[in-house]
């Protein structure tokens, strides 16, 4: 497989990706939902890293492992996250993000 | 040890002698033993400062010094300069100083605060030697303070004295007027380019014309503002008179020979500044006569016997700073030596009668010359010296000061001149009034009928510094150790001033005139003085208040410093602290506005932060669109 696809799909695959994760960050209440859009935004993160490794001649190692990292973080991320979301869930019998707002100055 | 480095040790032994005595001699028990420390440490300083003198005369001038710190290019040193000049003048202050604390030892006996006494004498001894021999004017400068220290807590030996503790605050504060001119001048050195503090460094600058005439002036004058707080110069003169509170060995030490002179001290080591600046030489000139003249007349109708010498110091310092700027530097500088002598001879003296009197005031005394033969005469020896008598030690440093004012180039030497001859009227009048006052005629008090002469211990000193100032003239001919007359060792320019007859003759006429009237009015009975007070209560008045200076000086403290106080006050008050205060409130206001954002949601932080970064990307982007143009073609 000589050929080349051009990278403008992948780009617009990945942006799209992204945007959806972002909504979902921004939007879901349930902290669940939000980490899974934060998933996908690492993962649109993960595409781009690979298609442009691919477009740029593939000689040399960098986007894939690049991408082979973020899949590592992105699980340590969950694991934490998780974790942190259950601590939650069993102080304030919720993981609605809108009634946690101890935070507020 | 190389050569030379024993010189450190001349300020250094009284300053261990300090030590030793704050350590070990200051209880009732053991104070007796404080003398003998401070003793020992001058009389090893003494031999030094002698061999110093030698050494000098043989090899020619040295110069040690040992690192202290560096602050970039700016290194000071700790150093020791070992000239003639500074030779001379530790030889003049370890006699002087040796006498006053042997003569101490009577005086003092049985006071309280004994070993405090010699703590604080050894301290002076050390500082003052340091200052001395100092090879750079940052050194000059920290034994400098700490001989104005010294003399606050001589000033306040009796602090339980409420007039004790004022005169020594009044000391400290009028001289650190004059100080903080010195530091200053210090200050303006340091800025210049590869600015350096040591007298051999500046010199050398001065004379490959590294300095401009401008910054000499300035810095001369600067320097000479310390030396007018120290030396007690027109108008810094006040603190002087007032400091007579002090013990009289102090006065005899501090006050008269030593650190007083330490001002001309300073103007005559960095006379090399003053020399390429006209202007500061004739400031000197000026202040310096304004001050013989004026404190010479403040003696005049003065009661009190320490107060009358106190005004004489500051007469005679007048003479020798209007004698170095005039450019008798040697002048300037053998009067300050034999000064030295006389004028503590003369405190001495007048110690012993207040010893045995218990009192200061001359009206109170007379006749005393039956009852203290030892005493009148060594203080008659002193007052034909300060009077210029032939051949009294007097006579040879005061011709020369007037020699050196006849033959100036500077402008208005004539009334400088002038002032100098009647002034030495003035003080052969006023020393001889002490004389007769205290010495002549019939006792005045029961008190004088039972006055007995002092131990051997005060008479002893008295004797010896009588016998200095009698031939201290010598020295213009012939310094011991050296072989050669102080004008050869000390001039830079080559022949000091040719002799003339006709000043002496002026100057031997006015003394005589001086001492033949106060003769007349206060040993016969010829000319009243109460007839002249009647006659011209204004002239009384202004001499009896010493020309108001004090009042002028407190209105101008109770005035124009709490008048000037108080819109500082206001000013920090109202815009200082209102800066402070309004910067706040602006805090306060804007937190408050703030705190709004802080919603706790989560989400909206992200949005924030989301919107935060696609502003950045647009403007990063409109900014680098020429670069980024066709990047996804």
């Amino acid at each position: 497989m000589n050929e080349i696809p051009p990278i403008q799909g992948y780009v617009i695959i990945s942006a799209l990706l992204f945007a959806i994760g972002l909504t979902a960050v921004l939007v879901r209440r349930n902290a669940i939902a939000v980490l899974m859009g934060i998933e996908l935004m690492l993962n649109a993160a993960n595409l781009n890293f690979v298609a442009f490794w691919r477009y740029h001649g593939a000689e040399r190692m960098e986007g894939q492992v690049f991408a082979v990292i973020v899949i590592t973080l992105a699980v340590a991320e969950a694991a934490v996250a998780l974790a942190i979301i259950l601590s939650v869930y069993r102080r304030f019998r919720t993981v609605n993000v809108d009634q946690i707002n101890l935070m507020k100055g | 040890m190389p050569q030379g480095y024993e010189f450190f040790l001349i300020p250094g032994l009284p300053l261990l002698a300090f030590l030793v005595i704050s350590a070990f001699a200051t209880r009732k028990q053991d104070e007796e033993l404080a003398p003998a420390f401070i003793i020992i440490a001058l009389t090893g300083s003494l031999v030094l400062s002698f061999r110093a003198l030698m050494m000098v005369a043989a090899q020619g001038e040295l110069e040690r010094t040992v690192p202290w710190l560096s602050v970039g290019t700016l290194s000071l040193d700790l150093g020791v300069l070992v000239d003639y000049l500074s030779a001379g003048m530790m030889v003049v202050v370890c006699v002087v100083s040796l006498l006053v604390q042997i003569y101490s030892i009577g005086y003092m006996r049985g006071e309280n605060g004994y070993g405090r006494y010699f703590a604080y004498m050894s301290l002076f001894s050390g500082s003052m030697l340091g200052l001395v021999i100092s090879n750079n004017l940052a050194q000059t400068y920290i034994f400098w303070e700490l001989v104005g220290i010294c003399s606050y807590l001589l000033i306040g030996f009796w602090y339980r004295r409420p007039a004790a503790a004022a005169a020594a605050k009044k000391a400290f504060v009028v001289t650190r007027f004059g100080d903080l001119g010195f530091l200053a001048g210090i200050l303006v050195l340091s800025a210049l380019p590869n600015a350096s503090f040591g007298f051999a460094d500046l010199a050398h600058r001065v004379e490959t014309q590294r300095l401009a005439v401008g910054t000499a002036t300035l810095v001369s004058l600067l320097i000479f503002c310390g030396a007018m707080g120290k030396s007690a110069q027109f108008p810094l003169h006040i603190w002087l008179p007032d400091a007579m509170e002090g013990p009289t060995p102090v006065s005899a030490l501090i006050h008269a020979a030593t650190m007083v002179a330490a001002g001309v001290y300073l103007v005559a080591r960095t006379y090399f500044l003053f020399a390429v600046a006209p202007t500061a030489l004739f400031v000197v000139a000026s202040i310096g006569t304004l001050t013989l003249f004026l404190a010479a007349t403040m003696g005049v109708a003065e009661n009190d016997i320490k107060r009358v010498m106190a005004y004489s110091t500051v007469s005679q310092l007048g003479y020798m700073m209007m004698a170095l700027g005039v450019g008798g530097y040697t002048a300037g500088v053998f009067h300050l030596t034999t000064h030295a002598f006389f004028k503590a001879l003369l405190f001495l003296t007048a110690g012993s009668v207040i010893h045995t009197l218990h009192s200061n005031n001359m009206w109170e005394m007379g006749g005393l010359r039956k009852r203290m033969p030892i005493t009148a005469i060594t203080c008659l020896v002193g007052a034909l010296a300060l009077a210029g008598m032939p051949p009294l030690a007097g006579f040879w440093s005061k011709d020369e000061i007037l020699t050196a004012a006849w033959h100036s180039k500077l402008a208005g030497h004539q009334v400088f001149f002038l002032a100098a001859l009647v002034s030495a009227f003035i003080t052969a009048f006023y020393v001889f009034r002490l004389w007769f006052l205290t010495f002549g005629g019939e006792p005045r008090t029961a008190q004088a009928r039972q006055a007995h002469e002092s131990p051997w211990v005060m008479g002893g000193p008295l004797v010896i510094l009588g016998a200095l100032a009698a031939v201290a003239g010598v020295l213009k001919k012939s310094v011991p150790g050296t072989g050669q007359g102080l004008g050869e060792l000390l001039s830079r320019e080559g022949a000091p001033e040719p002799f003339s007859w006709l000043v002496m003759g002026l100057s031997v006429a006015a003394a005589t005139g001086g001492i033949a009237l106060a003769w007349a009015a206060y040993s016969r009975g010829l000319v009243s003085p109460a007839a002249f007070n009647r006659r011209f209560p204004g002239v009384y008045a202004l001499l009896k208040n010493a020309w108001y200076f004090n009042h002028a000086w407190e209105l101008f403290a109770t005035r124009v410093v709490i008048a000037g106080s108080a819109l500082a006050a206001w000013f920090d008050r109202h815009v200082v602290d209102g800066m402070v205060n309004g910067v706040a409130w602006l805090c306060g206001r804007v937190g408050q506005r703030l705190r709004a954002l802080q919603t706790g949601q989560m989400q909206f932080y992200v949005a924030v932060l989301v919107l935060g970064v696609i502003a950045s990307l647009l403007v990063l982007v409109t900014r680098e669109t020429p670069k980024l143009t066709g990047w996804w073609r």
